[in-house]
């Protein structure tokens, strides 16, 4: 076993994946910055609001007024050093502390897709994606033909856990046997040419969805790994991210997981690539080839290289089953849903007033959201514990410091879930701003009037 | 190989096909729901019809001011006030439609901001040439102005004609009825005189489900108005629930007194007809938003909210005609009422939307 493990280690492969891989992950993480920046988003999401909202432990990182944008233009640069290869090492470590920087300083708009980039950047400083076809490889005039196999198996098997994780999360009786939440969001798709008014309205199309995107999810990297069904499965991703990319505003997320599965292909595939990249290069700067081409990539550190990311692996493996150790359903309290790869699984909605009692006299008032958040965090305060709980100290604070006294704060909430009705969600008569923020189950959340069967 | 690609992704299309072909017993999906014959219902039995009858009533306000302001006695007050009270109704049909040349104009700051800015009111008479369409003045105008000062400049009726009638500065407040009355007038018939030449086209033909698209829009400006206009305005805030104390001189119709509850019924009225599609002023049904909700398999919730709305309409329909009475006896009744209608809000702000799965407009981010 141990030999087997060893001989597995030291087996070499041909770098040109992890060179295309760093290639378009730099081009497209620098796209999205952009997009980003353009489309007036640091300003509306990390500038404009008072208030934000942290995640538990990273209270500390906040928004930084207008340096917020020099934050977004170091991003930015690193992303061009990393499709470079420039400076590799340091761009990458620059890129996924400042990607993960921003992607911290507001909860209100986590996505999965950041989560995934940030965890795929800190991977990816332990990995020589610059060994070749690089600026650092042309600077030192040292170029390598081989890297070991397992730095290109951990970007597969990171690719593996986000398909497989999100194929085992649709596995459950809302998604497969009431076809929700697709039940409610494709009717709602009506304006789509040609399918709007027919087929995204029929009872068995949102089955059929429901059923064909987890067998996707659970199927596709198995089949991206097998040769023989490896180029269907590729005409299968880029046919089911353009769909949901129709149908969906996810932005950047259906090109990234388009681009990145192309490190399945062999190395022969993107050797063309880089072949003709080179090409092209060479005529356009007239770029003298006096690299010397070594076989294998001495790894630095590879002991601790790879006890990082057998660690950081595992971590991944079992990180998402925590949810397995709070009481209650999963996608009512979201105790555990995050950084799981619960993709587009649940159509939730809420509405959470606060009311600010005055212990002594009892006397009260409702708060006015509007007054405090912006529309896209009131919305996902609304439905979210944790967001309820911290927004209800950020009111308990904000009324202290105006004079009021002997403040208490209860959240009137209700919440529907994949087009149940709505129910009361919150205990109103628990005093949230004496509640703290944990990781124990917060016993404030009443629970769900229904049973969703299933992993 | 490349043949092996195309077999496999033709099988796979055809299994989809033939294991579908089953599930295909439940037909009353297949017909798509017609967008458009909603959105010609709202705008020509509902919306239009609203504003030609307020246009009408304004108009009929426009005469009885030039009558008062000719010969300010008893009995042309009484007019003037009646015509008064008649538009305010109908202009409670009208508030949730906040969309077109409405938005564009600021149309309902100008209409019904209240309670209304007694001194700036004063200020406005004294210097006699205050623009009306200046947001500034948006407490100052409409309706709540118009209820000062057909009610509230004196403490009787002799105090108020005393007023109109007065040598120095009768004329001016005169002069403030009549531009009051003119804005008033004027800028419905903008607003009106587009739905009926231009926005009508625009607003059938706008069926998209995205941000911009003017369905959308209507039904986050009414799910809007509800919560504000209605719950918050004419309950809320003057029975206290925003506020350490309750502000009773808040209410809508504060001078006139009488008027309150009619004014909140007449509301949610309009909306409950609004929601399911029946008819302004008759009582003949279209296609409304709960047509759409039937579509979606959700009578529940068409059932629901046509419930809540008739308990809001009951708790409300308890309270004194003069809510500043109801809240200085007894507000529990007012806050009851308040708790109805939030129930209602809950019901279209948290399962309506979420059955309707719009796009909506202040929302602008990727999702997952």
């Amino acid at each position: 076993m141990a030999k087997n493990l060893n001989t597995y280690l030291n087996k070499t492969t041909d770098v040109s994946p992890l060179v295309i891989f760093r290639i378009g992950f730099g081009i497209m993480m620098c796209y999205g910055i952009i997009r980003f920046w353009i489309k007036g988003w640091i300003e509306t999401i990390y500038i404009q609001p008072n208030f934000h909202f942290s995640y538990f432990g990273f209270e500390w990182v906040k928004p930084l007024g207008n340096f917020t944008y020099i934050l977004f233009i170091i991003c930015c640069l690193a992303t061009i050093f990393i499709a470079l290869g420039f400076k590799y090492r340091i761009a990458i470590i620059t890129f996924f502390l400042s990607f993960t920087y921003i992607e911290l300083m507001d909860k209100t708009i986590y996505l999965n897709h950041y989560y995934f980039i940030s965890m795929m950047s800190f991977l990816m400083i332990f990995l020589p994606l610059n060994a070749s076809f690089s600026l650092d490889s042309y600077l030192l005039k040292k170029s390598y033909k081989l890297v070991p196999n397992w730095t290109i198996d951990t970007i597969k098997i990171m690719l593996t856990i986000v398909y497989l994780y999100a194929g085992l999360a649709k596995i459950n009786s809302d998604w497969l046997l009431k076809a929700m939440p697709l039940k409610i969001w494709l009717p709602s798709k009506y304006d789509l040419p040609f399918l709007g008014e027919n087929l995204m309205q029929q009872n068995w199309f949102h089955y059929a969805m429901s059923w064909s995107g987890m067998f996707y999810d659970l199927l596709i990297p198995f089949l991206l790994f097998y040769k023989r069904t490896r180029i269907f499965a590729f005409i299968l991703v880029v046919f089911f991210h353009v769909f949901t990319r129709v149908l969906f505003p996810i932005g950047m997320f259906p090109y990234v997981m388009i681009i990145s599965t192309l490190i399945f292909f062999d190395s022969n595939f993107h050797k063309k690539i880089i072949s003709f990249l080179r090409k092209r290069i060479n005529r356009l700067l007239k770029l003298k080839n006096e690299i010397l081409i070594n076989e294998v990539y001495p790894l630095l550190n590879r002991k601790i290289s790879l006890t990082i990311v057998f660690l950081f692996l595992s971590v991944q493996l079992l990180f998402p089953f925590r949810y397995l150790t709070y009481p209650g359903e999963l996608f009512w309290t979201e105790e555990g849903y995050r950084f799981s790869w619960r993709v587009m699984l649940i159509e939730k909605m809420g509405y959470t007033n606060f009311k600010i009692v005055n212990a002594e006299t009892n006397n009260y008032f409702y708060v006015d959201n509007q007054d405090f958040l912006t529309p896209l965090q009131e919305k996902q305060m609304s439905f979210q514990p944790d967001f309820i709980l911290e927004y209800a100290h950020y009111l308990g604070d904000h009324f202290k410091k105006q004079g009021h006294k002997n403040i208490q704060v209860f959240a009137e909430s209700y919440v529907a879930l994949n087009g149940r009705l709505s129910q009361p969600f919150i205990d109103k008569s628990i005093d949230l701003y004496k509640e703290k923020e944990s990781w124990k189950h917060k016993n404030w959340i009443l629970p769900l009037n229904d049973e969703i069967k299933g992993l | 190989m490349f043949k092996k690609i195309i077999l496999s992704i033709t099988f796979s299309i055809g299994f989809m096909f033939a294991c579908s072909e089953g599930d295909d017993l439940d037909n009353s999906q297949n017909e798509s729901f017609d967008r458009g014959s909603l959105q010609t219902n709202l705008a020509d039995n509902i919306i239009i019809p609203a504003y030609q009858d307020l246009s009408q009533q304004l108009g009929l306000l426009v005469s009885a001011k030039e009558n008062f302001i000719a010969n300010s006695n008893q009995e042309n007050l009484e007019v003037l006030r009646n015509n008064f009270l008649e538009s305010y109704m109908v202009w409670q049909s009208l508030e949730m439609f906040n969309i077109g040349k409405a938005e564009e104009n600021f149309y309902h700051y100008q209409m019904n901001v209240y309670p209304t800015n007694t001194d700036e009111i004063q200020d406005n008479i004294t210097t006699g040439n205050a623009d009306l369409f200046n947001p500034n003045n948006n407490d100052a105008a409409g309706f709540p102005a118009l209820d000062y000062m057909l009610y509230g400049i004196g403490d009787n009726d002799a105090e108020i004609l005393d007023t109109y009638n007065n040598q120095d500065y009768g004329q001016n407040h005169k002069n403030y009825v009549s531009s009051l009355i003119d804005q008033m007038k004027s800028i419905t018939e903008i607003v009106l005189n587009d739905w009926t030449t231009a926005y009508r086209d625009e607003f059938i033909a706008s069926t998209e489900n995205s941000a911009s698209s003017a369905v959308n829009k209507f039904v986050n400006d009414f799910i809007y108005y509800f919560e504000k206009g209605l719950r918050a305005n004419k309950i809320g805030i003057p029975a206290g629930n925003f506020s350490s104390t309750p502000l009773p001189h808040t209410v809508e119709g504060y001078y006139v007194r009488e008027t309150s509850k009619d004014l909140t019924l007449e509301a949610l009225n309009a909306f409950q007809n609004l929601f399911n599609g029946t008819h302004y002023n008759t009582n003949d049904s279209g296609v409304g938003f709960k047509d759409y909700l039937n579509y979606l398999d959700r009578n529940d919730l068409v059932n629901l909210i046509n419930n809540q709305l008739d308990e809001a309409r009951a708790k409300i329909s308890i309270l004194d005609d003069n809510y500043f009475d109801q809240i200085n006896n007894d507000n529990t009744k007012m806050t009851q009422a308040y708790d109805a209608l939030q129930t209602v809000v809950v019901l279209i702000k948290v399962d309506m939307l979420q059955a309707f799965n719009i796009s909506v407009d202040y929302v602008d981010a990727d999702g997952d």
